[in-house]
């Protein structure tokens, strides 16, 4: 494979294996050890960079993603950003970096230059400094000296302070590089990235044994953590209708290569509960890549977008060589991790109903910590009501099954019956009794049962206007 | 001016910050490097009945494998006991057991390899908990006890009495850069190896023993470590020798740096503890006897545990005067990893033993937990540890009444007590808790520590001391304190890496003592330096050496003003030596364990923390809304450090208590080694509203450097607080309750303590 990219401001003409990541490239091969490993997995942020690529209206977008799981190959076309690259050309430091040094926040300092560039990605698009958004923002860096304080006071710091002009006066520079590269002949051999979608169809369907890789936030830990090789990956990052989400004939329609960041805005429009989950799906680093088809793709039980698409009776449209067809989703899960798509298919599109009026969607995810942890158990509701009878619910759970599974009994308890708490308590005892979990490091099967009734009495609770929700302030 | 108390920035801020600060792995690799891996054991527990290394050694890039019978030396790590072998022989003791370690041109090609082994083990049923640990005898080290007056008297007299039980789980460091070293051959026989360790001295140590070297054929460095927490203390020592006896076997440079997931597999964590009480106590829950009964996992080998075990029997009383007690404690050998030093080491066991049982009095008698603590302290004529060391500095009195009334604990117990009356789900809870933890080493020979300072003739100085930086602020306080001996900005003072070759025989940098022992070093031989120079000065202006000051980078003697660096050259001219070295040993301090007797400390680091939580009592979820910490330092040395020791320490003690969780499956494999399932706090589980206060009334009474008091491990344990604030909101559920509450307080662990006390359970 042989790609071209922007490091730093200067041009990199680079051959490489079709699974080589970007994290070793740096550190091993252009020997920028500033980079730092600390799992390989995507959960840490000490290898963040900042990925820049151009946005709808052309314009220069740096996006802060985990170099240990992003395959070189994604970067090709694009520029990327390391912590050598911050500063100004005479050592003059950033803003965030003086920010970070005034504020004392680094002590071992071998997480310092992932908050740098996630930082830097928030300086750059002037990023909201509540502490919500910081939170945000900052759930995939993992600190285990500071405490984090100094780090959010050095965030909101840094936007206040003058410097970094460099970074604004020679962006176009760079748009200037990729947009002349827009233009290039897309990669092929080894690491094929199509620009069009029935080229990738066609290229698919007749390579059916080759990785499919969208962001790589799953298929980057095969590689880190499996120690597995791949000749020939096949990268949907590049066709740009896969990537699109807009809203026609009633539906969302999301491009299965949206990246969450993407659809975010999207889901806060029409269902701000499914807005609240993906703010806690991997973190902001991971939502840069990570995409819903990969979910769809990956097909866990435990794939957060999934029960809300159950929830919300997604449909989806699947490709393989010249046919598409599409299908709802409930019946895409077919056993554990596999689904309804052959190989050599993949899913171009995702189709979510546009919720009515009357509709609530809740989703409650419990797992052991808030941010950037897999769910033990989470439970996606969608209920259509009148405020005394509930018409339709659409119970969508993870974590109880094989597969992400609705909860049909305890469905079909609430369709007709009045909203009451009595009603709810019913479907929750039917929903208990429907799945038998699994007890594993995340929670034992009893708590997932436990914890799947209280996550749908609230949602019952919710339905009649009463949400119970954690408060983050003290009492006084 | 001073230059100490002040807030100087890290010295390595701005490397952290530009990406130029180098980590092991971060060092220009030597030509000819190969990259290793090990083979870890699939089993928990039984003897290898066959090991085939063939697949290995037949992987491409492969260059050598070694085993035990590769070792020339002795094949053992043991840091104090000699029971901890480098590579298994004929058994395994854990999942994860280092069975062979393998050295390739690439990292990737030697970490495939490593997996590739065919091992048929005889699996033995382990013992994985303290429990089976317990029922089958099974000990690294026997029992011990600390005993003061007749317990089973004034338990027998006591008005009220009670029994209680906790678990609390072990916790891994995570610190962020994993384990690495990086040998090379010398052409002298000898190596130097790179270590990320806490303890140099010891990786040579090792290294020299395993090889069958002199330990002056060994030089170590490290010149920081991507944080440590007590994680390299020891357990550095493996990889070093792996890679030393790969190095060796090969003639070339190697490096071993563990991924995530070995790394966590096969070093060792904080101990889990089961921990039993038995407390008489009178109508107000003063306590009038204790007996105590600690079982801690140590896994297949004793490595530290025999002072970890007793630093938790140190800190079962934590700030309380027990008047009877017995405390007693067994390390139980299981076939999990050894487990080792972690900030605190022990002392957080001990301490959330005594804050749990000072707990269990107050719900008994309905009171306010607060309260009891209060009467329990340590006061005049209730001074007496069960050691028998007299607390002397006693400033929990003083500093929690602080901490209470500017946290505003009574009026949010009462506007909490309220919330929680009119909300069925959500419950809100409160604690603020003391901690005083013991500063020394409590094997008293490592309470000592040297230095070596050059000053070179352009007035720059070169300081070397024995404590490693891991990023607790040590090398930039040490360097304050020189640069204050001599009045010169702190920036003249270079620091160099930790080397055994310059500064020998160094204790690790532990048990928070860094600052105290390598300050004082540093600053003894900074004074012996400094006399010789104004001896020299005084000469030449017929003037005492007593008239001699040193000012701002200058030297002033009657009425003369030379700059520092004309000083220094003028001193080398007249051939005077301009380099020396520092020693301190800490005074006072004596213990006879044999009969649980004597001083173990030089003084007690205290601090109190008040936190207030939220919690679903239908998911168990929860969050920390608001921490208040007053905590002594001492006349802080660097109050930014300090704040930033405290600030990182807490939230470090809030994982260990509630989201991490460490989880082997039924044959003992550990499942939780990777961030992925393993959950440290993030950015979001920092309280909204933190106040961190150092305490300003705060001064050692001993003769520490410039009065300060060490920082590292205390502050963890102010944590304490958050859980017991859990109890405390699970308390709400049902009145006059003890809610059964282990550590960590997950999710699922809140859950069905309350759902226990709504079922009346
Ligand atoms: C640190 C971290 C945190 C995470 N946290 C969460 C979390 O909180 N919740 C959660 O659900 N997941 C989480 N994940 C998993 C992962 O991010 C999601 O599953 C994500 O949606 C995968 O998308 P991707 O584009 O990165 O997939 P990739 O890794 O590129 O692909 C994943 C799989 O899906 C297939 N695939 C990709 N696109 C398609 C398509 N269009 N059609 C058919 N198959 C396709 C691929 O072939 C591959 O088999 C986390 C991962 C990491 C590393
Ligand atoms: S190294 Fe941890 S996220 Fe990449
Ligand atoms: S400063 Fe050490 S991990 Fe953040």
């Amino acid at each position: 494979m042989r790609l071209r990219f922007l490091l730093n401001g200067a041009v990199q003409e680079v051959e490489a294996h079709p699974s080589r990541l970007l994290l070793g490239w740096l550190r091993e091969t252009a020997g920028l050890t500033g980079t730092k490993e600390g799992c390989g997995e995507g959960d840490c942020g000490a290898c963040t960079v900042a990925l820049g690529d151009l946005d709808e209206e052309g314009a220069l977008r740096w996006r802060a993603v985990n170099a240990c799981i992003l395959f070189l190959g994604q970067v090709d076309g694009k520029a990327v950003l390391t912590v050598e690259g911050v500063a100004q050309g005479d050592g003059t430091l950033h803003p965030v970096q003086q920010a970070l040094v005034q504020q004392h926040a680094s002590q071992c300092g071998f997480c310092t230059p992932g908050f740098v560039m996630t930082l830097f990605t928030h300086w750059w698009r002037l990023g909201p400094t509540d502490r919500a958004s910081l939170d945000d923002l900052l759930a995939g860096n993992l600190c285990r000296c500071t405490g984090y304080r100094p780090i959010l006071d050095a965030a909101r710091a840094a936007l206040a302070l003058p410097g970094g002009d460099r970074h604004r006066d020679e962006a176009w520079r760079i748009v200037r590089q990729l947009r002349a590269w827009h233009d290039r002949p897309p990669l092929a051999r080894g690491f094929v990235a199509p620009r069009n979608l029935d080229a990738l169809a066609d290229h698919l369907a007749a390579h059916p044994g080759a990785l499919l890789l969208a962001g790589g936030t799953d298929a980057g830990l095969w590689v880190t953590k499996d120690l597995r090789d791949y000749d020939h990956v096949v990268h949907l990052g590049e066709v740009a209708e896969l990537r699109r989400i807009g809203v026609a004939d009633g539906h969302l329609q999301v491009g299965a290569a949206a990246t969450y960041t993407d659809l975010l805005p999207h889901a806060q429009t029409h269902w701000p509960a499914f807005a609240d989950l993906l703010r806690r799906l991997g973190s902001e680093l991971i939502r840069n890549s990570a995409t819903l088809g990969g979910n769809l793709g990956s097909a866990s039980p435990i794939g957060d977008t999934l029960p809300v698409l159950l929830a919300l009776d997604a449909t989806l449209v699947l490709r393989h060589g010249e046919r598409r067809w599409t299908l709802p989703v409930d019946r895409f899960f077919l056993d554990y991790k596999r689904t309804a798509l052959p190989k050599g298919g993949f899913v171009e599109r995702i189709d979510l109903p546009l919720p009515p009026p009357d509709l609530t969607l809740h989703v409650t995810k419990v797992a052991k910590r808030f941010d950037q942890d897999i769910s033990a158990v989470l439970l996606a509701t969608a209920f259509r009501h009148d405020g005394h009878t509930i018409h339709t619910a659409r119970i969508g759970i993870g974590g109880m099954a094989a597969t992400p599974a609705r909860a049909r009994s305890a469905e079909a308890r609430l369709e007709g019956a009045p909203l009451t708490p009595a009603t709810f308590q019913g479907a929750a005892a039917a929903l208990a009794s429907e799945f038998q979990p699994l007890t594993d490091l995340r929670a034992s099967a009893g708590y997932r049962l436990e914890a799947a009734r209280a996550a749908l009495l609230q949602a019952g609770a919710a339905a009649m206007g009463d949400e119970v929700a954690l408060p983050l302030e003290p009492v006084a | 001016m001073s230059r100490v108390h002040q807030s100087l920035a890290h010295d390595s801020a701005v490397q952290h910050v530009t990406g130029r600060a180098r980590y092991t792995d971060d060092l220009p690799e030597p030509k000819g490097l190969l990259h290793a891996a090990v083979g870890l054991s699939q089993c928990a527990a039984g003897r290898i009945m066959a090991l085939d290394l063939g697949p290995v050694r037949n992987s491409p890039g492969v260059v050598a494998v070694v085993t035990a019978a590769d070792i020339p030396g002795v094949n053992d790590i043991g840091p104090v006991f000699h029971d901890e072998p480098v590579l298994a022989t004929d058994r395994v003791d854990y999942w994860g057991q280092a069975l062979f370690a393998v050295a390739a041109t690439t990292v990737e090609a030697a970490r495939r390899a490593a997996r590739l082994a065919q091992v048929t083990y005889a699996p033995e049923p382990p013992l994985l908990t303290v429990d089976q640990a317990l029922a089958a005898a099974s000990f690294v080290l026997p029992p011990h006890t600390m005993q003061k007056g007749d317990v089973e008297a004034a338990l027998a007299t006591a008005p009220h009495r009670l029994a209680c039980e906790l678990r609390m789980g072990g916790q891994d460091h995570f610190y962020l850069e994993g384990q690495i070293a990086l040998v090379l051959p010398q052409d002298d026989g000898g190596f130097l190896v790179y270590s990320s360790t806490q303890h140099p001295s010891e990786i040579q140590h090792k290294v020299a023993e395993v090889l069958g070297l002199p330990s002056a054929a060994v030089t170590v460095e490290v010149r920081r470590m991507g944080g440590g927490f007590g994680g390299k203390e020891t357990q550095g020592n493996l990889i070093a020798v792996l890679a030393a006896l790969l190095a060796r076997q090969t003639g070339r440079p190697v490096k071993l740096r563990l991924d995530r997931d070995t790394d966590m597999e096969l070093t060792g964590k904080r101990h889990d503890f089961k921990s039993r009480f038995e407390v008489g106590f009178d109508d107000e829950g003063r306590i009038l006897a204790l007996d105590a009964e600690l079982a801690a996992r140590c896994g297949l080998s004793a490595d530290l545990s025999a002072a970890i075990c007793d630093r938790a029997m140190f800190h079962t009383d934590n700030a309380y005067y027990l008047p009877a007690a017995r405390i007693h404690a067994h390390r139980c050998k299981t076939h999990t990893v050894s487990n080792t030093a972690f900030r605190g080491f022990g002392g957080p066991q001990g301490m959330l033993g005594a804050e749990f049982y000072i707990d269990e009095i107050a719900r008994q008698l309905g009171k306010d937990p607060l309260d009891v603590r209060l009467s329990n302290l340590y006061g005049p004529g209730r001074d007496t540890t069960p050691y028998h060391m007299q607390v002397e500095d006693n400033v929990l009195p003083e500093l929690m009444l602080e901490l209470e009334a500017t946290c505003r604990y009574r009026q949010r117990r009462q506007a909490i007590t309220a919330f929680n009356a009119q909300s069925p789900i959500i419950k809100r809870g409160l604690a603020l808790t003391p901690v005083k933890f013991g500063i020394s080493f409590t094997v008293t020979h490592l309470n000592q520590a040297g230095a070596l300072l050059h000053i070179y003739q352009d007035g720059s100085l070169h300081l070397n001391h024995g404590g490693t930086e891991m990023g607790q602020g040590l090398f930039v306080k040490v360097q304050q304190i020189v640069a204050d001996v001599f009045d010169v900005p702190p920036a003249w003072v270079h620091l160099s890496p930790t080397n055994t070759g310059k500064v020998p025989n160094t204790s690790p940098t532990a048990a928070s003592s860094g600052t105290d022992l390598n300050g004082m070093a540093a600053q003894n031989a900074a004074l012996t330096l400094k006399d010789r120079l104004a001896a020299f000065v005084a000469e030449r202006h017929q003037a005492s050496p007593e008239e001699v000051r040193f000012e701002q980078g200058e030297v002033v003697v009657r009425g003369n003003r030379l700059a520092f660096a004309e000083v220094a050259r003028r001193a080398y001219l007249a051939r005077i030596q301009l380099s020396a070295t520092g020693f301190y040993k800490t005074p006072k301090i004596h213990y006879d364990r044999d009969q649980a007797r004597g001083r173990p400390f030089y003084y007690f680091a205290c601090g109190a923390a008040c936190s207030e939580v939220a919690v679903n009592t239908a998911t168990g979820e929860h969050r920390t809304t608001r921490v208040d910490i007053l905590h002594d330092a001492g006349r802080s040395l660097n109050p930014a450090i300090d704040q930033g020791q405290i600030e990182g320490g807490f939230v470090q003690g809030m994982g260990w208590l509630t989201s991490e969780e460490l989880w082997w499956n039924e044959a003992g494999r550990l499942m939780t080694h990777a961030p992925s399932t393993y959950k440290i706090p993030t950015a979001r589980d920092v309280p909204h509203t933190f106040h961190v206060s150092l305490w300003e009334r705060g001064e050692n009474h001993e003769d520490t450097i410039h009065r300060s008091k060490a920082v590292g491990e205390p502050p963890l344990m102010l944590a304490i607080s958050v859980f017991l604030a859990l109890r405390d909101a699970l308390a709400s559920l049902r009145p006059h309750s003890r809610p059964k509450l282990d550590a960590p307080a997950t999710p699922e662990r809140i859950l069905w303590a309350a759902k226990a006390l709504r079922e009346g359970r």
